[in-house]
């Protein structure tokens, strides 16, 4: 079988969020990147797990520029057995799903595995994109992931609960916590990921969409605290003071 | 305008039903008309008149596949100026394809009406807000639940027969598992949430959350770890990688206030912190905050809540 793992690398959890050129782009400047903890705790994993029970290729790809390698280097290291980069600046999810579609197309892939959102734009839209422009079925937000015999069986997040559903394959699916657990790179891995394959591909699409300004969100005000021998006085001030209850 | 609305039991859901409130307000401003787009089991006009639609097309059989809803929607939306689904499971799966079958750009998880053509949405995890617009003609958004309150006092909508090439269903359900959360409200829609970190020491102890959250009558939440290490179920972690709500009440009891925890829970109207620690982080995010034991604290608030109603 073989996978396409679409990743893309955002900064670290922790990273100060700032803009520049008048809040109109993110400020990179002294952030650390990580792949997206969705493409790589589970999608890029789950990937793994099926290629060795089932035998094929895990392929990953990314749309950005140069700097996004180092990422996909630590992908590769995770075990993934090659690489694309799609040398394109993502401005836009349409534009990101069409070089990915455009890449993927007549490639074979059995399985797209993308995050379920990336965590610095949260579109939650690029995965559901690609299988519209692929025409192929999606599964959105899946937290399990099992395929026997060309069908492939998963657990999909719902409004208040969880639904099993089947697809045959090829089709596309975004994964949310559930579908794998974390692996660490070991020494091997990190080695071998120098060597394998990253072969740069180009591409154009437009956008659709632009980011007009960012802003932060205002200074939280001090925080009001209640002795704790006086708790009842919390629910009396949610009520009169807050209006929440 | 055409809103995309999800039916529970013929009647539309709450995230739906604050879809279809936006789409009648841009309407409103724009002179359009408000039109939703439903399927399946209806009862009467699905309660989507009151909130400004004025009509309603109905699709007979129950689709499950976003691919086909996808299609639906975007045979309804020919013309349409804009389309707006709900950011829930739904809307995140079948709004990427209606984008593409309209050859338009798709604003997610918006939080207000746009203005001056371009609409606001939190980014990096609710660390920060953009304006974003579209640079096509026609505009899908999808709407974050809890942002946008349900109009009322509109009259009956005309419901009328629709149907459309969906294709077959490639997706197909075998079967539905409830989260075992009693009668509670799902938290991305929840108004009210109470929720518990490993403070708790162990899940033998979330009896206390739970008879605050009942109190209440507000959904159960927890930290990461908590449901790593699987005292309590998945569906309630919340944050970067759990859930992102924003109930107007969100109570926090013994859990530290770690950034990624804040990341899916930093945009609720009003936070309240339980900790013993004074200096734990969560303080700085929050309106209200009691230092103190949760085992001591939860009790009491419970009681005092339930003083209320008596
Ligand atoms: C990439 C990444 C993603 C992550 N995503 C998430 C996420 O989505 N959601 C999430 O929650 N975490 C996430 N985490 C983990 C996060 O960093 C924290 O480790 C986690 O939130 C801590 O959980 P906690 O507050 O329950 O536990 P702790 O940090 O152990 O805090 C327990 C708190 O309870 C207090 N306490 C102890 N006893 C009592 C008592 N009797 N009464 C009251 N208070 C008491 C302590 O003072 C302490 O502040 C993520 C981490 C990473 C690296
Ligand atoms: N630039 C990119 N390159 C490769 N994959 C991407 C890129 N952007 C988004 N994706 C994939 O699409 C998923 C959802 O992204 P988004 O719609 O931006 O939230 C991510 O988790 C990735 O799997």
């Amino acid at each position: 079988m073989n996978i396409l793992v679409c990743i893309s690398q955002a900064p670290d959890t922790t990273s100060r969020i700032a803009f520049k050129n008048g809040n109109t782009e993110f400020d990179a400047d002294g952030v650390q990147f990580i792949v997206n903890p969705y493409d790589e705790w589970y999608a890029l994993v789950r990937a793994l797990e099926l290629k060795e029970a089932g035998g094929g290729s895990v392929t990953i790809l990314t749309v950005g520029d140069a700097s996004t390698e180092p990422t996909m280097r630590k992908a590769l290291a995770i075990g993934a057995d090659a690489a694309v980069r799609i040398d394109a600046k993502p401005t836009d999810s349409m534009q990101t799903a069409r070089l990915i579609a455009a890449h993927a197309a007549g490639k074979g892939y059995d399985l797209i595995l993308c995050g379920k959102e990336t965590i610095d734009y949260n579109g939650a839209v690029v995965p559901g994109m690609v299988a519209a422009l692929l025409d192929m079925p999606y599964v959105a937000l899946a937290t399990k992931l099992d395929v026997a015999d060309g069908v492939a069986t998963a657990m999909r997040e719902v409004t208040g609960g969880e639904e099993e559903v089947e697809v045959a394959l090829p089709a596309v699916f975004s994964a949310a916590k559930g579908m794998a657990e974390q692996r660490i790179p070991n020494m091997r891995g990190i080695m071998s990921a120098r060597t394998k394959p990253l072969n740069v591909e180009t591409g154009a699409s437009d956008a659709t969409t632009k980011v007009r300004v960012f802003a932060l969100p205002p200074e939280k005000g001090a925080c009001k605290m209640i002795p704790a021998d006086q708790a009842e006085e919390l629910i009396r001030l949610l009520r009169e003071e807050a209006k929440a209850i | 305008m055409i809103a995309s609305i999800t039916l529970k039991d013929g009647l539309a859901t709450k995230s739906s039903l604050e879809a279809a409130s936006f789409a009648a307000a841009m309407a409103d401003a724009t002179g359009a008309e408000a039109v939703a787009v439903v399927h399946g089991a209806l009862q009467g006009d699905g309660g989507l008149g009151a909130t400004g639609i004025k009509k309603v097309l109905h699709y007979p059989a129950e689709l499950h596949d976003a691919g086909q809803i996808a299609r639906l929607v975007a045979a309804a939306a020919q013309g349409a100026s804009a389309v707006v689904f709900p950011h829930d499971a739904i809307g995140k799966a079948a709004a990427p394809a209606a984008a593409v079958h309209l050859e338009a750009g798709l604003i997610s998880g918006v939080t207000a009406l746009p203005q001056d053509g371009a609409a606001p949405r939190n980014v990096f995890s609710g660390k920060a807000t953009a304006e974003i617009e579209a640079t096509t003609n026609q505009v899908v958004y999808t709407l974050t639940p809890n942002t946008f309150s349900v109009a009322s006092g509109g009259a009956e909508a005309a419901v009328e027969a629709f149907d459309a090439a969906v294709g077959e269903a490639r997706v197909k359900v075998k079967s539905f598992h409830p989260s075992s959360t009693d009668g509670q409200v799902p938290l991305p829609e929840a108004e009210r949430v109470v929720s518990a970190g490993r403070g708790l020491k162990g899940p033998e102890n979330w009896g206390i959350v739970e008879e605050l959250a009942q109190a209440l009558g507000a959904t159960t939440a927890c930290s990461r770890p908590v449901s790593d290490i699987g005292w309590r179920p998945h569906h309630e972690h919340v944050g970067q990688t759990g859930i992102t709500i924003r109930p107007n009440l969100y109570i926090a009891a013994g859990i530290s206030g770690a950034i990624q925890h804040l990341a899916g829970v930093n945009q609720s109207k009003v936070i309240v912190v339980i900790n013993t620690d004074p200096e734990a982080p969560f303080f700085k995010a929050a309106d209200y905050g009691i230092v103190g034991d949760a085992f001591e604290v939860l009790p009491k608030l419970t009681a005092a809540v339930k003083a209320l109603g008596a």
